[in-house]
């Protein structure tokens, strides 16, 4: 396997913030990467560190094994999809894509020919001679996907590419860019907030959380194993169990998660309390129980009975649902 | 008691908020009205009347303005004198807007991207702050600052500078026993006067470059001057127009500046004040006053041509 960005101890500190603060990663050639995390976590900061927009204060980049710390962002084969796309305004479609190629010196005639197959790769045929503000959002971020591939980086960055989009529109996108990269067998490397957004197009992803990375792993990792109650809490909504409730329940006094989805309501059970909120998902309700001052969620699938709130009702589950996480 | 689903109306003040609801073209009209008037009668009124007026001729005999329509006014630009008058008057503008944007860009371009805070307040203030005093006053200073005994002479007297000025003097065109007599001071004494005009638009249109657009075109494999060409200078285009035409309409215009650092030679706002007041030629000044305004058109419709607007 080859590595195609590594982190070696890296931070990066605005003064006092440590926006990125000793952070270890390996990203391997051809995967999907997502970092994930709340706003203000440090994924954005790690993602300008790859392209070059922000020096690191400590530690040791490394793009395919060549130490960047001393590279400019054009000199990096790296390319980016910025979060507002930051297309020219100025100039068409067809000239924003053939932008990398004219500043690297390319004919007029062989920048449009590749241009126009980006285009065609990201389904814009046709849309060479418009302006950027004729199109629809969806269609300025293929344009700025075509822009950013059209230079054959070896690592595309993805700054929070649909987060503007709608969901119907940002769940075709989140297909569509899976397929692309699979095709084009390129590293992507992606930032986003949005938990299903990662987990359900990341080959592996890392947890962040201020400034550093809570966990690192494929997406079934992070979901059913979750190393830290913020990740826990973080990816997926999990009930996260407080020692005491779990020895309760029969385990050891450790922190626990327990997913909502794997649970049923019972007249009795383990854990019981008044409902003290519903929320209807379409696939199913979210119940909430107050369980002695902890709340618990447990996911009733559509279909079957929900309780009134202000009931009194159980949650019952297997005991391999528990995850434990330890005592911190 | 539940309360009413509609308010009473508490006074004038709610009635009349709702009739502008109910006609939101009635308080447009209320707004742009007074406006209109101005700009409509008094300022279109008396350019047309201008405009009039240029078409009209004197009488050279009485120096009565004859109010026939004519094109002879016209033809009495082309004369030598005052093509002169108008090549130079052409010449001094594009060479202070050339000079005020080249000083300008920097000062409007560390503005907008790298001050923040009281460094931008002191930009503002710094830019601003000549335009608070007199006019006449700073071109008097400057008066001051360039004659033979002045200032700057007793500088470059004082750092063995002196054959700069000298150079300066002696380049043809240039002559004048000093600065504050030569062509060149005046020029000078304008870029300074029209700077603020030029830097306010350039750092309003360069504010509003955003960063993630240099940072693409870093990211694309631009160097910096790349960048500056292809990216940050046509969309700070506008704003550099816009500046040009303050810098070069008050260039065209300007009648006091000549009169009073340089070498009196005749520029186009001064010959207007002349012929329209002592002379009593309104014909002739208002054929020379429809000049910048002919100029200023074909210079907006070749920066038009030129892409300068298309990123508005």
């Amino acid at each position: 396997m080859t590595i195609a960005v590594e982190f070696a101890n890296v931070s990066r500190h605005f003064g006092t913030v440590r926006a990125v603060d000793g952070v270890d990663l390996t990203i391997a050639e051809g995967s999907f990467f997502a970092m994930l995390g709340p706003s203000g976590s440090g994924k954005t900061t790690c993602l300008r560190l790859i392209s070059g927009f922000e020096k690191p204060t400590g530690g040791q980049i490394r793009i395919f094994g060549e130490d960047v710390s001393e590279t400019p962002p054009h000199l990096r084969n790296v390319n980016t999809v910025f979060q507002d796309y930051a297309l020219f305004p100025h100039l068409n479609v067809r000239d924003n894509v053939a932008y990398g190629l004219m500043v690297k010196g390319m004919g007029r005639a062989a920048r449009y020919r590749k241009a126009e197959e980006m285009l065609a790769l990201v389904k814009l045929d046709g849309y060479g001679d418009r302006k950027p503000a004729q199109l629809s959002g969806g269609q300025r971020q293929r344009v700025a996907l075509a822009r950013a591939l059209v230079n054959e980086p070896r690592v595309l960055l993805l700054d929070e590419p649909l987060g503007a989009l709608d969901l119907k529109l940002r769940e075709a996108m989140q297909d569509e860019l899976k397929a692309l990269q699979h095709k084009l067998g390129l590293t992507f490397v992606f930032v986003t907030h949005d938990q299903h957004e990662a987990l359900s197009m990341a080959d592996s992803l890392a947890v962040f959380n201020e400034g550093r990375i809570a966990q690192i792993g494929t997406p079934q990792d992070i979901y059913d194993r979750p190393a830290t109650r913020f990740v826990a809490d973080f990816v997926g909504s999990s009930n996260v169990l407080p020692p005491d409730l779990t020895r309760a329940l029969g385990g050891p006094a450790e922190w626990a998660s327990l997913r909502p989805e794997a649970t049923r309501l019972a007249p009795t059970g383990p854990v019981s309390g008044t409902v003290i909120a519903l929320r209807y998902l379409g696939s199913g309700t979210r119940v909430v129980i107050d369980a002695g001052g902890t709340e618990v969620a447990a996911l009733v699938p559509a279909g079957q009975p929900v309780p009134a709130e202000g009931a009194t009702t159980a949650i019952a589950f297997e005991p391999s649902a528990l995850h434990l996480m330890g005592t911190t | 008691m539940t309360a009413r689903a509609i308010l009473p109306a508490k006074g004038a003040a709610d009635h009349l908020t709702g009739t502008f609801w109910r006609r939101p073209q009635l308080l447009l009209l209320l707004l742009i009205t007074p406006p209109l008037l101005w700009l409509g009668v008094v300022y279109l009124g008396s350019l047309a009347a201008l405009l009039l007026q240029s078409f009209y001729s004197i009488d050279e005999f009485s120096g009565v303005v004859k109010e026939e329509f004519t094109l002879k006014t016209y033809a009495e630009l082309f004369r030598a004198q005052n093509l002169d008058i108008i090549i130079r008057t052409v010449v001094m503008a594009t060479a202070v807007t050339l000079a005020c944007a080249i000083l300008a860009f920097p000062i409007a371009y560390y503005a907008a991207r790298y001050a923040k805070g009281p460094w931008k307040a002191a930009f503002y203030l710094g830019v601003m702050l000549p335009l608070w005093s007199s006019y006449l006053v700073k071109v008097y200073a400057w008066k001051l600052i360039l004659a033979k005994e002045g200032i700057l002479g007793w500088a470059a007297e004082g750092t063995g500078t002196g054959f700069i000025i000298t150079g300066i003097l002696s380049i043809p065109g240039m002559e004048g026993s000093s600065l504050s007599t030569s062509p060149f001071g005046t020029f000078l004494v304008f870029v300074y006067i029209w700077l603020p005009y030029m830097i306010l638009p350039m750092q309003a249109a360069l504010e509003r470059v955003p960063n993630s657009m240099l940072e693409a075109s870093a990211d694309l494999g631009a160097t910096r001057s790349q960048t500056f060409r292809t990216v940050i200078l046509p969309l700070a285009l506008p704003g550099v127009i816009a500046g040009s035409i303050f810098t070069f309409s008050l260039t065209l215009g300007d009648y006091i500046i000549p009169q009073i650092v340089g070498d009196s030679s005749r520029f186009i706002g001064l010959t207007v004040y002349q012929l329209q007041g002592t002379a009593g030629n309104t014909p002739l000044a208002a054929a020379f006053a429809v000049v910048p305004i002919l100029i200023m058109l074909v210079y907006l419709a070749l920066a038009k041509r030129a892409g300068a607007f298309d990123a508005l």
